[in-house]
């Protein structure tokens, strides 16, 4: 036990929950904005990965890592194009859409790394590039604090200015009332013509740039290239993440560290014996828990509505 | 008709499943008043009033503002000149502020951001022009219903609406919250705005309006000034029947007493009361109708009796064949013999992809005539759903063709089949007729009748006269939740007689009312 | 065009579709467009082994296949055949590794115990969504990850023989594996237990009151409790039928195809299945041209990736393209409470 505490309580545990998170941030925060404005984005995982090609390949070939950067943005915006297309256009049901684009994603990256590269595996035939590290000057020298905050990925530092940019953007800007007001009440948004197709789009190209974040940092920050399926389920996490987080900014951005946590605490707690295939299941045992708590909550509250007969 | 603010001149509006709701209607609006249009449910005032909130476009005829030819293709059309609607069913957004609400969609902007100060200094501004005290940063779901209405007008005038569209706004409101309504739309007046007042309740409409339009089966008549109109005439010009359709009916006494429903009080959110000591009992071989306009309590009475109770009993008791239903499921209930035509046949009548069999088969398909044990009997099914077709003459390709491509008449006859073909002892019908063309609709009641002839008893709920008079044995009139009338001889009463009843005007006293229910 | 054949050939004309769209992307990147497109067509038929092999990939799709298309047929959009898929196999393993019968009843204990298992344990989404109203999508999905983690735990530390090459079990008793139908191929008797549970599922859906109430349920959940069906329970039965035959297929599919557990990642037929439950429009009889479609145009793929130079994994685009293309009417089925209400074609 004393080991695992000391493990823990280490600023480089704290750094790496801060490092691991990053991602599954990106992607939690994307999965948040399509579903307040009412459509269920499932397809983040594909678009996660398409980007993270799209930055290597790009960053390759220009020699630039922030070319690179842009370049997986922008996919991950037109996948999330492409979904919205789909399903507002022609009525593509929402979920299918987004089991395609993970289908795409998880072939089609392949396809074309091989292509591009000759490798089915990995990138490394490919010269990319890779985002720089920023060690913040002043901070880096604070105690216990520096190590933990200092030294990040410059996308890590990206994902907590998302979290405000998307706190900021929900509450207090006219897009984020008009997001809220089309998942809430579609209605009342069309009666004072606000159109609930042009904001679905936007949420879902919005959803689709976060998440284009979040692969751009897994393989131009914390790998230093692409290998298959090397999202690993962290756009699911990210799924639930924002599920447990009642798809509020704060709730979300909280479980997200939380799993991030999970995933960071699964190599310590092999110092435990707790078998790594079993820690890897936290996140979803957490959120079927929270899920349930929820749903039962919710039918309680209706039972309440609905009286039984025959009382006062 | 010149000096009009709004004009709908001979405006007629076919839908596509070839029902004609309003038919060369002709409408003025003069600046500065309060117009009412009243009408029965299904007279075509919805459509009207959707066509000058360009939520529906006229299939012919003009649209004038201010003698100006317009379309009105969309709502933010009307939004833009001047046209304002206050929803029935409101459309606020819950989780908002009432400024948030507000603004929507025109928010005030601080940099990137919206300027809440300003939002809340609009609210406040608006409020207190048109006083209508409401509070900004109170969230809506909060917010009672008189005031989530004082929202809506606000939101409505903050667009620049100088025509008002109110739907039926005192229907959810308390007597206390009504007349502030009224001191409000009288301010509204004297401020330069127009009000259109759509309502089926006379009384509110001879306190409040100056000129009232009568719709009836789609048409309309001149309007008149109220203060030259009594309830009574208004009430005659609103519910009279253009077709009257005869039915051979056996004058028959009813035999054993079936459905039972004995001082029966219901209660709904928020302590309003739906239902108020209802008394009436259903023989066998005899039709009750209940006649109303609707939103008197004629949907709380039909949820109860069918297992979907909505709010509190607090008192009485409902039985079949002796049998307690109160709070019992529609699984229950039907087993004690009872069929249930709904009204709303595309939700719970019907499921439109499945075949015609299918839906026939829906409430007898485990009771062993269709096979017995796990399997079903194929044959059987089809023989069943072919005789039944035959029986009721539904116009389809056969019976594995989906329910869903039949006419609306085509449908609910087989709906009617279904309810109608396990014998039951009690037929509660909702609304059978309604979207229903006249060849269908004439179909299904001299079905009813036979059903009845068969000793079956039957709850006849319809706001169609037609339908009501003609094949009630006895009826009953529902008036704001309570039984105000009861009629042992439909065929004597005229129309315009029970207009009166229908719309509140007239009521009978206890002991006439008490006798809807036999020992 | 009559109504009733429209739709079989909206289906073909998206396949159709799919198909050009894959000759495009091969004609963009083979030397040899034209012999490599027909390598894709034809050599999946071209001998008796590749058609063998063509089959025996058809027998698990056919499985999750028709496991999710009762799922659809009911309204359900649950995903979780993946999760139990695999944990079913891992379940069917441990019974061919330690059980000791003969070689009838071995493989029919592991097979049964695989199916029960995948049965109850589908059936906890299923609780959830009929007691509470939990969105199955989500509890299903989640569910996929915990089984593999847990299964995969059971591999790594209950199974696994230490001696073998790459993470895999301990051998299966050879009393436990299926026998091989087709000589000179590895086409095994899964092929006819599929087949009998399709057919089984076919009469099921269509001549019992349960598949009644099933269909009912899922075309509109209000009038199917109105009519006086127990929806709650239609929903629980459906998911412990859709578990038990994912189940069965993950179970089939370890003891027909291998002679060791060694699956470290989950293998995609449950989202597979959802495919071929969309091609069958989630009719149990079309599951088996379904099945036989994707696993063809999936060994198309991999036999031209082998004799030429595209690789397989072009068909992930061919397949989202299917999906996209081929749903994009398919919400009729799942949006329950919009009615379509078309204009009469006759006026009664």
């Amino acid at each position: 036990m004393d080991s695992l505490w000391s493990v823990i309580w280490s600023t480089d545990f704290a750094f790496s929950i801060l490092r691991v998170t990053t991602p599954i941030l990106f992607a939690a925060l994307g999965a948040l904005i399509s579903n307040r404005a009412g459509i269920i984005n499932i397809g983040l995982e594909g678009i996660m990965l398409v980007a993270a090609l799209t930055g290597v390949v790009t960053s390759a070939y220009t020699h630039s890592a922030w070319v690179g950067l842009l370049c997986a943005v922008l996919s991950g915006v037109m996948i999330a194009g492409i979904l919205a297309f789909f399903t507002l256009q022609f009525k593509t049901h929402i979920i299918l859409g987004g089991i395609a684009i993970n289908m795409f994603a998880s072939g089609g990256t392949v396809f074309f790394l091989y292509l591009l590269s000759g490798d089915k595996g990995a990138s490394s035939s490919l010269q990319s590039k890779v985002l720089p590290n920023v060690d913040i000057p002043l901070l880096k020298d604070v105690p216990v604090l520096g190590p933990i905050l200092s030294g990040h990925n410059v996308l890590t530092y990206a994902s907590i200015a998302a979290v405000f940019a998307v706190y900021y953007m929900m509450k207090r800007t006219p897009l984020g009332l008009r997001i809220r007001s089309v998942g809430e009440n579609p209605h009342a948004a069309q009666s004072v013509g606000v159109s609930v197709v042009r904001t679905q789009y936007t949420a879902l190209l919005l959803s689709g740039l976060l998440a284009g974040l979040g692969g751009a940092y897994m393989s131009m920050g914390y790998l230093s290239l692409f290998t298959r399926d090397m999202t690993a389920g962290r756009g699911w996490i990210a799924i639930a993440a924002e599920s447990m987080g009642r798809s509020t900014t704060v709730g979300t951005t909280l479980t997200s560290f939380l799993f991030g946590a999970a995933n960071a605490l699964a190599n310590a707690l092999t110092v435990l014996k707790i078998p790594s295939e079993l820690i890897a299941t936290f996140p979803y045992v957490a959120t079927v828990i929270g899920l349930l708590v929820y749903a039962i909550g919710e039918s309680r509250k209706r039972k309440k509505a609905a009286v039984k007969p025959n009382e006062g | 008709m010149s000096g009009a603010l709004l004009e709908m001149r001979d405006v007629t509006k076919v839908y596509p499943n070839g029902v004609m709701a309003n038919y060369k209607v002709r409408f003025s609006l003069r600046e500065g008043e309060i117009h009412a249009i009243v009408g029965e449910n299904g007279a075509g005032k919805s459509t009207l009033m959707k066509m000058m909130f360009g939520m529906e476009e006229p299939s012919e005829g003009e649209i004038l503002l201010r003698g100006e030819k317009v379309k009105l293709a969309s709502p933010q059309d009307a939004i833009d000149r001047g046209i304002g609607m206050v929803h029935q069913h409101f459309m606020l957004v819950p989780s908002f502020t009432v400024a948030e609400n507000m603004v929507l969609g025109m928010e005030p902007k601080k940099g990137l951001g919206i300027h809440f100060a300003e939002a809340v200094r609009m609210t406040e501004e608006m409020s207190r022009k048109y006083n209508l005290a409401v509070d900004p940063k109170a969230k809506v779901e909060n917010l009672t219903v008189g005031m989530k209405q004082k929202v809506e007008i606000l939101k409505a005038l903050l667009r620049g609406a100088k025509i008002l569209i109110l739907d039926e706004p005192t229907a959810v409101l308390t007597p206390q919250e009504t007349e502030e309504l009224f001191r409000e739309l009288r301010l509204l007046k004297d401020q330069g705005h127009t009000i259109v007042f759509i309502s089926h309740k006379l009384k509110e409409v001879k306190a409040i309006c100056d000129r009232i339009t009568i719709m009836r089966a789609g048409r309309s008549e001149d309007a008149f000034r109220t203060a030259d109109v009594t309830e009574q005439e208004i009430s005659r010009l609103m519910v009279g029947r253009d077709v009257v359709l005869k039915y051979d009916k056996e004058k028959r006494e009813g035999g054993e007493t079936i459905l039972a429903v004995r001082g029966f009080s219901l209660a709904g959110s928020a302590g309003s009361r739906l239902l108020s000591d209802v008394g009436f009992t259903v023989r066998a071989g005899e039709i009750v109708g209940i006649a109303g306009v609707e939103g008197n309590g004629q949907t709380p009475l039909v949820e109860a009796l069918t297992g979907s109770l909505a709010g509190t009993a607090v008192g009485g008791s409902v039985t079949v064949k002796g049998a307690d239903i109160l709070g019992a499921d529609i699984r229950a209930i039907r087993k004690h013999g009872v069929s249930y035509i709904p009204e709303d046949r595309m939700r719970q009548g019907a499921a439109g992809e499945a075949s015609i069999a299918d839906n026939l088969i829906s409430t007898q398909y485990a009771s062993g005539k269709l096979g017995g044990g796990m399997f079903m009997n194929g044959g059987k099914i089809e023989r069943l759903a072919a005789s039944l077709i035959e029986a009721f003459d539904v116009r389809c390709s056969g019976p594995k063709q989906p329910i869903g491509m039949l006419s609306g008449g085509n449908m609910q006859k087989v709906v009617v089949a279904r309810e109608c073909s396990t014998e039951p002892d009690l037929l509660i019908a909702e609304q059978p007729t309604r979207g229903v063309d006249i060849g269908a609709a004439q179909f299904i009641h001299r079905k009813l009748i036979e059903l009845r002839d068969r000793g079956c008893a039957i709850l006849l709920v319809s706001a169609d006269l037609n339908e009501i008079l003609e094949l009630s044995d006895k009826l009953l009139v529902l008036y704001e939740g309570r039984v105000t009338a009861y009629f042992e001889e439909p065929s004597a009463v005229g129309e315009e007689e029970l207009g009166l009843y229908m719309l509140g005007i007239n009521r009978q006293d206890p002991e006439q009312i008490g006798r809807a229910v036999h020992r | 065009m009559k109504a009733k054949y429209f739709e079989p050939f909206r289906t073909l004309a998206v396949i159709l579709i799919a198909l050009v769209i894959a000759f495009v992307i091969i004609s963009l990147v083979s030397d040899r467009p034209l012999e490599t497109i027909l390598i894709f067509l034809w050599e999946p038929l071209a001998t008796k082994g590749h058609i063998g092999n063509l089959i025996e990939m058809a027998i698990p799709l056919m499985f999750t296949g028709l496991s999710v298309s009762l799922l659809f047929r009911a309204n359900l959009f649950n995903l979780g055949a993946e999760g139990i898929f695999y944990f079913s196999g891992v379940v069917a393993a441990a019974i061919a590794i330690h059980a000791s019968l003969n070689g009838f009843l071995h493989p029919i204990a592991a097979i049964a115990a695989g199916s029960v298992v995948g049965a109850l344990l589908s059936a906890i989404p299923g609780i959830l969504k009929a007691k509470w109203n939990a969105n199955e999508l989500v509890t299903s999905l989640m569910f996929n990850n915990i089984l593999f983690g847990v299964g995969l735990y059971i591999l790594n530390y209950q199974l696994r023989d230490a001696k073998a090459f790459s993470s895999a079990s301990y051998k299966f008793e050879p009393t436990a594996l299926l026998s091989r139908i087709w000589p000179g191929t590895r086409v095994h008797t899964g092929l006819i237990i599929v087949l009998v549970m399709i057919v089984a599922a076919h009469v099921f859906l269509y001549k019992t009151k349960w598949g009644y109430e099933l269909r009912m349920t899922g075309a509109n959940r209000a009038f199917a409790g109105y009519s006086g069906i127990r929806t709650a329970r239609v929903i629980i039965l459906t998911h412990l039928i859709a578990g038990f035959i994912a189940g069965m297929g993950g179970s089939v599919e370890v003891l027909g195809m291998y002679t060791r557990f060694n699956w470290v990642s989950l293998p995609g037929y449950g989202l597979d299945g959802a495919l071929v439950a969309m091609l069958a429009k989630n009719n149990p009889l079309s599951v088996i041209g379904a099945a036989l479609f994707l696993s063809y145009i999936r060994n198309g793929a991999d036999l031209m990736a082998r004799l030429s130079d595209v690789p397989s994994e072009m068909i992930s685009i061919v397949q989202a393209i299917i999906i996209l293309l081929l749903s994009a009417e398919q919400f009729l089925k799942f949006w329950k409470n919009r009615m379509l209400l078309k204009e009469a074609r006759k006026h009664g």
